[in-house]
């Protein structure tokens, strides 16, 4: 079952908010050996009561559906939500991209940030931090570009998610 | 006790146990769990077993829940208490046994300082618990106790710790009695939904190969489960066999009953699981155990299961229905539908000659002859000599554990007592201590290993203290056997460090804890033995000297199918490939 060629698919897990949950939660990925692309966790209720964390992660379909069961077995888990298998679904990220350069490269730096919708956070003579959101894919081509032009350091969000139309969870 | 008084901490804990119908804990003190001591000391209603080592402690409320279906309740101190504690805690989380351990913790100011006995209870059982808890509030305390209870017995049951700092233990609030029991988003599926029984019914009776697969899952539904199942056997004239974990459900000579299955089953069970046309999984997770080699794993059967636990379901072996509920609720409307529609039992006669054909192999024979006693004769014997009293057995782990689930014979569920998912050694003396005092009247021994025994052999103090009368029969073969066995079939009987050297003179160690000590030398003592160790009504620990190389068959080696069991020794080849050597 383990040999189907694997699909990445990005969960919303709604937690208690209490401590351990996030441990209980990445406890269960590494002790199972399945796989973290990337994670997100933040409170997302009006009390403080629930926690949602976005997965995303990567194996063959029956390992997707143990992920979620072993998940949805959790006490303090009160839903898993398979986005991709749902359906339509907005998938965001956002990173903060530092460059560093003079002269050609850093109008080089500013011209592509415009076409990416990346706007310059911070500034100096010699340095831009861009804010860029949007798919896994956009980010990464934003980041692509910018090693060209003088990329220093990148600090990425992780992916987080929610499915379209008007419904809740 | 006024209605609104203020408790301190500890005596919320044992107001809330006494109000859960806590009879037993089991348990061991230390400094961060003074103030609970204190007040257990200040009442009667609850009893204290004082054991020797914590992970005793949860082995004994294993052995109490396993054989009456309660929640077994632990106490330890905090650091070395709780990291004792952890190898029975995993076990029964393996095994899917309802407890309830509380473990004391530094006060909360210390927490995060590596004060003296600190350690991270919750970080370390984390993932060998169903739940676990840190209370920082006394005033939650009432709440958590009664909800760690109804997590650690509904749906599928497993063990749930509580850490409770010391400081929380001794400040004061006030305790009510929650009207409800539950958890706020924990509710598992108890039902299963009827569309789908509907199909397994159809299925059923459309079958002209079916077999019930059973497991421990219908001991922990409940006995009303294992006297459905043996209805729906009944009406449906299918085979049954069992999994280590289930051995009882079925009576033990039921014509329809062919054994257990597995690495060391009977051959027609595994032969049956093989050729089936349909198995009908119930409360049992296809452990690799059972299956053996997945691709090869009864290749062309329809295959259904029921289970409390949806991650059981297709996780290593793909079903064509699931029914997700209590198994003995789920046994209940598959009756109801089979009589309802009217179905009788399918002409199974062609297959019903195929298992009698498997069955003539008599897989679990053996020839007893002359003066070297086999293990196998040493087990069937003590079961002949005792089913009378309808006992109730543990095991420790290894090649005795196995003869022990072959040739000893079980009637009803809830009297076999054996580490299965986790293989402790050092189980069976702490479990069937646990079992005695749930059930004063009742026989309880322990069938051991001579390497297993001394595990937990300090347990031997707490029989004595308690006059618990309990029995251990020791299948002495001066080997951790299993072991042996793997070397010797795997290994170019290379023996390493799998002989019991330095065994100390058990009839003296028994004597010396207060218990008699009884030998049986060769075959020729055995009855006697068991005898001398019936007539007496203390503690008994017997010696049983046996052969000391016997090995364990039927026996289908990791990653081999069903149907190549090896039966004898003949069937051995001494060494193999790398790939195997790997498998566990
Ligand atoms: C705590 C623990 N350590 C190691 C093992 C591995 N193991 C499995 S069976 C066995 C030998 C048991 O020997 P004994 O108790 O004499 O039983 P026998 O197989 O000889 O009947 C060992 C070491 C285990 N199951 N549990
Ligand atoms: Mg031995």
């Amino acid at each position: 079952m383990k040999h189907l060629p694997p699909e990445r698919h990005t969960l919303s897990i709604l937690v208690d908010n209490e401590a351990g949950v996030l441990a209980r939660i990445v406890g269960l990925f590494s002790a199972r050996g399945y796989n973290i692309d990337s994670l997100t966790v933040a409170d997302v209720s009006g009390d403080h009561a629930v926690s949602r964390i976005t997965v995303v992660t990567n194996g063959p379909p029956p390992v997707i559906e143990q992920i979620i069961a072993q998940l949805d077995r959790l006490v303090p888990v009160h839903r898993v939500l398979d986005l991709t298998a749902l359906g339509p679904h907005v998938e965001r990220e956002m990173a903060l991209v530092k460059v560093a350069g003079a002269g050609e490269k850093r109008v080089e730096a500013l011209r592509l940030a415009d076409i990416f919708r990346a706007r310059p956070v911070d500034t100096t003579t010699g340095s831009f931090v861009f804010e860029v959101s949007g798919s896994t894919e956009k980010v990464d081509q934003f980041i692509a570009l910018m090693r060209e032009v003088g990329l220093v350091e990148v600090a990425r969000t992780g992916v987080v998610a929610i499915a379209r139309g008007s419904e809740a969870v | 006790m006024a209605a609104n008084a203020e408790l301190t901490g500890a005596e919320i804990v044992l107001q809330a146990l006494t109000d859960l119908g806590v009879e037993v804990v089991f348990g061991y003190p230390g400094g961060a769990v003074l103030p609970i001591y204190d007040a257990l000391h200040q009442q009667s209603r609850i009893r204290h077993i004082l054991v020797r080592h914590e992970q005793a402690a949860v082995h004994a409320a294993e052995g109490y829940a396993r054989s009456t279906g309660k929640v077994g309740v632990v106490l330890v101190t905090s650091g070395p208490g709780a990291t004792n504690a952890v190898t029975g805690i995993t076990d029964a989380m393996m095994d899917s046994v309802p407890l309830v351990v509380i473990t004391g913790q530094v006060p909360t100011h210390l927490i995060g300082t590596d004060a003296f006995q600190e350690c991270d209870t919750v970080g370390i059982t984390r993932h060998c618990s169903k739940h676990n808890y840190l209370v920082k509030e006394t005033a939650r305390l009432g709440d958590v106790l009664h909800e760690a209870f109804y997590i650690a017995r509904s749906g599928r049951p497993g063990p749930v710790v509580i850490d409770i700092p010391k400081d929380v233990q001794i400040l004061r609030a006030r305790y009510t009695r929650p009207v409800t029991t539950g958890h706020k988003t924990y509710k598992p599926q108890i039902k299963g939904d009827l569309a789908s029984i509907e199909a397994a019914i159809e299925m059923l009776a459309a079958a002209e190969r079916p077999i019930l697969y059973t497991g421990g899952g219908i001991i922990n539904s409940g006995p009303v489960a294992s006297q459905l199942l043996r209805d729906l056997a009944r009406l449906t004239g299918a085979p049954v066999t069992s999994t280590l974990m289930g051995l009882g459900t079925m009576p033990h000579d039921h014509p329809q009953f062919l054994g257990m299955l597995g690495m060391h089953g009977s051959y027609e069970a595994n032969m049956a699981m093989n050729r089936c046309d349909l198995m009908v999984c119930l409360g049992a997770r296809f452990d690799d155990r059972v299956t053996g080699r997945l691709d090869a794993f009864s290749p062309n059967s329809k295959k259904i299961h029921v289970d409390i636990d949806r991650s059981s379901v297709n996780k290593t072996v793909r079903v064509d229905l699931a029914i997700i509920g209590d198994v003995g609720g789920v046994l209940e409307d598959m009756i109801k539908l089979w009589r309802a529609r009217n179905h009788k039992p399918a002409d199974l006669e062609q297959w019903w000659s195929d298992i009698a054909g498997w069955r003539a192999r008599n897989s679990f024979g053996y020839e007893q002859q002359g003066k070297e006693l086999l293990p196998q004769h040493a087990i069937r014997r003590l079961f002949e000599m005792t089913r009378a009293k309808k006992p109730i057995i543990s095991t420790e782990v290894g090649q005795h554990q196995m003869w022990a689930a072959q040739q000893f014979g079980f009637d009803a569920p809830n009297k076999w007592l054996t580490s299965g998912g986790l293989g402790t050694m050092g189980y069976g003396l702490p479990a069937a201590i646990g079992a005695q005092v749930a059930n004063p009247g009742a026989l309880c021994i322990d069938i051991a290993g001579e390497a297993s025994i001394q595990m937990n052999i300090q347990e031997l103090g707490t029989a004595t203290q308690y006059r618990l009368p309990v029995k251990i029969f020791i299948i002495n073969n001066e080997y951790m056997g299993m072991v042996r066995q793997w070397q010797e079939l795997n290994h170019g009987s290379r023996y390493s460090e799998s002989y019991s050297d330095s065994l100390p003179d058990f009839v003296k160690l028994a004597e010396a804890y207060g218990w008699k000590g009884v030998l049986i030398e060769n075959a020729d003592g055995l009855d006697a033995g068991i005898e001398a160790m019936l007539a007496h009504d203390g503690p008994v620990m017997v010696d049983c000297r046996v052969a000391k190389l016997a090995n364990c068959f039927p026996m289908i080696m990791s990653g081999a199918a069903h149907t190549d069991m090896i039966l004898h020794e003949g069937d051995t080849q001494g060494e193999r490939d790398e790939d195997a050597k790997a498998l566990v």
